[in-house]
């Protein structure tokens, strides 16, 4: 194996890796806010993808990014006022505990619905999006590797997200009150903090950084109305790789899941890319439930899963 | 005799759908309430899953795969479909064995995103290995030689023959499993359902119990994706897609959740519905749509009860749930 391939395979694993810590971001904001996990994590980066398609054909693709990051971020909002708000507060009442269970049924429900939507909108085609600088043909070169200008373009908002976030939660009065929540919601809510308010907030977040990363990796990777399950998988395995909860971990875990997918073809046909990440999901969760760098995650509210 | 009364309704009502449809000249609905009959008995083994041992599963989709293609694949290659039909069905029992150790140890999105995976993996391998036929899937498969002259296959004269063995099929199993759920380990399962810790310091085997209630489930998938397979002569790639796995969740939900007969009426029903085409395009979101309304408006699923306000009435009492 040449250099230059093995170059060229890093940097198709950071493609997907980009997508992978991004979705896993997701996951842990509203994990962090709520103790549940969003199976519609993925569809958000689906309807980014989708919903940039669509608008560049008529606004600039500038406009077009942030009015589909604005849109799937509503959608995510709308989606915790009406259903996952609901469905806690009536189940509460009755049961007295976190219906967990119900909730990810009804967040499973709710992922279908997305995707079907964006079936009956988009179709069964593969969509895709222009390319931010260039196109299909641009390539840069390094050490012999050759690779997209759009590559810089996801890496570098990959790496935005993860700064954004990491100010947000650090510096903002918001970002502290929702970290807060995570911590204790009772505790939050006496000192004043509108816990309700954060998860919906939360909600907002994930889709809009979600649908971030569908719209910028579109051009290379392509969309599709089924690509979510997939991701969410993915990103759900980067999440819990990372230690479920933990932002810096998910995005390092996200990276090198993405090498590891892209090393496989090397072993396996490409057709069974998806397998070998969902079996390290599987040896991960058997294993090592807490995540691969549990050791430097803080102490905090964690929930068993055993 | 109470205990057994939603096995009774259901072969009033297997008996009578047929002199129906005959007297409306519709006798091709049998076929189509054959295949939900099928689908409907993949969907009991989960409800016993979901709703009694409080385990949630989305691989239910690729058990009933396991168990159609190996029967496809050995019945084609030459062997007696009944004994392909057996080592099918072993070898989904056996998978769920192996799975079920690990992967019932998690619990709640864990347990749901594991269950997930491996409904992920069984439709990529089915998908990718050529041998299973890819996205063709596997046809041609022959009939199924079950006693005598009879045989389980789509053939517009075996119609009526197909559909008594399918609905016997069904009832048999609402039999066994309203045995099993009154009996010891049906008990054992709604301890666990209620408190895992509580049941275990009863002296439940929590571990076993709940390993063995997966692999029945399994086995229900198997043999209903086993059968339906010699049925139609054929099967295709989407039996295993995860999406297939959450229909069966959305009726084992609108069935009620812990309720066999609701799950089964609920299978029957609307599988039916949807394979005579009624949803059109709209056949998967239907079912998502299902799943979030059930969610909304009783998360414990439906309870076909007497209200509570009425038998608070009557008795003047509140009644115990």
């Amino acid at each position: 194996m040449t250099s230059d391939i093995v170059i060229q395979y890093i940097i198709s694993g950071l493609i997907y890796g980009s997508i992978y810590a991004v979705i896993a971001l997701g996951f842990n904001i509203v994990y962090n806010a709520t103790g549940i996990i969003n199976f519609a994590q993925g569809e958000f980066v689906m309807l980014g993808g989708m919903i940039t398609h669509s608008l560049s054909k008529s606004i600039s693709l500038p406009l077009a990014l942030l009015a589909a990051v604005l849109i799937t971020a509503v959608i995510g909002g709308f989606i915790e006022l009406v259903f996952i708000r609901n469905i806690g507060r009536l189940a509460k009442r009755k049961f007295k505990k976190t219906p967990e269970m119900q909730m990810t049924i009804m967040t499973i429900g709710i992922s279908i619905l997305l995707r079907e939507i964006a079936l009956t909108i988009w179709g069964e085609q593969v969509q895709t999006v222009p390319f931010f600088t260039g196109n299909e043909t641009s390539s840069l070169t390094l050490a012999g590797a050759s690779f997209s200008p759009q590559l810089l373009w996801i890496i570098g908002t990959a790496f935005l997200i993860f700064l954004f976030l990491s100010f947000f939660y650090k510096f903002t009065l918001k970002g502290q009150a929702m970290r807060a929540c995570a911590c204790s919601k009772t505790g939050a809510l006496i000192c004043g903090i509108p816990a309700p308010l954060m998860v919906t907030l939360s909600f907002i977040l994930a889709a809009g950084i979600g649908a971030l990363a569908g719209a910028v990796t579109a051009p290379l990777t392509q969309t599709h109305y089924a690509i979510g399950t997939a991701l969410s998988i993915k990103g759900f395995t980067v999440a819990v790789f990372g230690g479920l909860g933990s932002s810096g971990a998910a995005a390092a875990a996200g990276f090198l899941l993405g090498i590891i997918e892209s090393f496989s073809i090397i072993i396996f046909p490409e057709a069974f890319k998806d397998i070998v990440s969902i079996i390290l999901l599987l040896l991960i969760l058997f294993l090592r439930p807490s995540g691969l760098f549990a050791a430097s995650v803080k102490k905090g509210k964690k929930e068993s899963t055993r | 005799m109470k205990k057994y009364s939603s096995v009774l309704i259901f072969l009033c009502i297997a008996v009578l759908i047929p002199i129906f449809t005959s007297l409306a000249g519709k006798n091709f609905y049998l076929t189509q309430l054959t295949m939900a009959a099928y689908y409907a008995l993949a969907a009991l083994g989960l409800c016993l899953l979901l709703g009694y041992a409080g385990q949630i599963s989305l691989g239910q989709a690729g058990f009933f795969a396991i168990g159609g293609y190996i029967s496809a694949i050995l019945s084609n290659a030459g062997l007696d479909p009944r004994l392909a039909f057996i080592v099918s069905i072993i070898s989904a029992a056996l998978i769920a064995f192996i799975i079920g150790i690990p992967v019932l140890k998690l619990k709640g999105h864990y347990l749901a995103m594991a269950t997930l995976g491996f409904g992920v993996i069984i439709e990529k391998l089915v998908r990718g290995i050529p041998a299973l036929g890819g996205a063709d899937g596997i046809s041609n498969v022959p009939d199924f030689p079950l006693i005598g002259s009879i045989h389980i296959t789509g053939g517009r004269a075996d119609r009526m023959p197909n559909y008594i063995i399918a609905f016997t099929l069904v009832a048999l199993a609402l039999f066994v499993l309203t045995n099993l759920l009154s009996s010891r380990s049906g008990r054992a399962l709604r301890a666990i359902h209620e408190s895992e810790d509580a049941a275990s310091a009863a002296g439940v085997n929590t571990a076993r119990t709940k390993l063995i209630t997966f692999i029945i489930a399994a086995v229900s998938a198997a043999v209903a994706g086993s059968l339906l397979t010699h049925y139609n002569g054929s099967i295709g790639p989407g039996e295993a897609a995860p999406l297939k796995s959450i229909r069966y969740l959305s009726i084992v939900a609108v069935g009620g959740i812990s309720n066999i007969a609701g799950t089964l009426a609920a299978g029957l029903i609307l599988n039916f519905l949807s394979l005579r085409g009624v949803f059109g395009v709209y056949d998967d979101a239907v079912f998502g749509v299902i799943l979030v309304a059930v969610m909304i408006l009783a998360p414990e699923g439906f309870k076909l009860s007497i209200p509570s306000w009425i038998t608070k009435k009557i008795t003047g009492r509140k009644r115990s749930t």
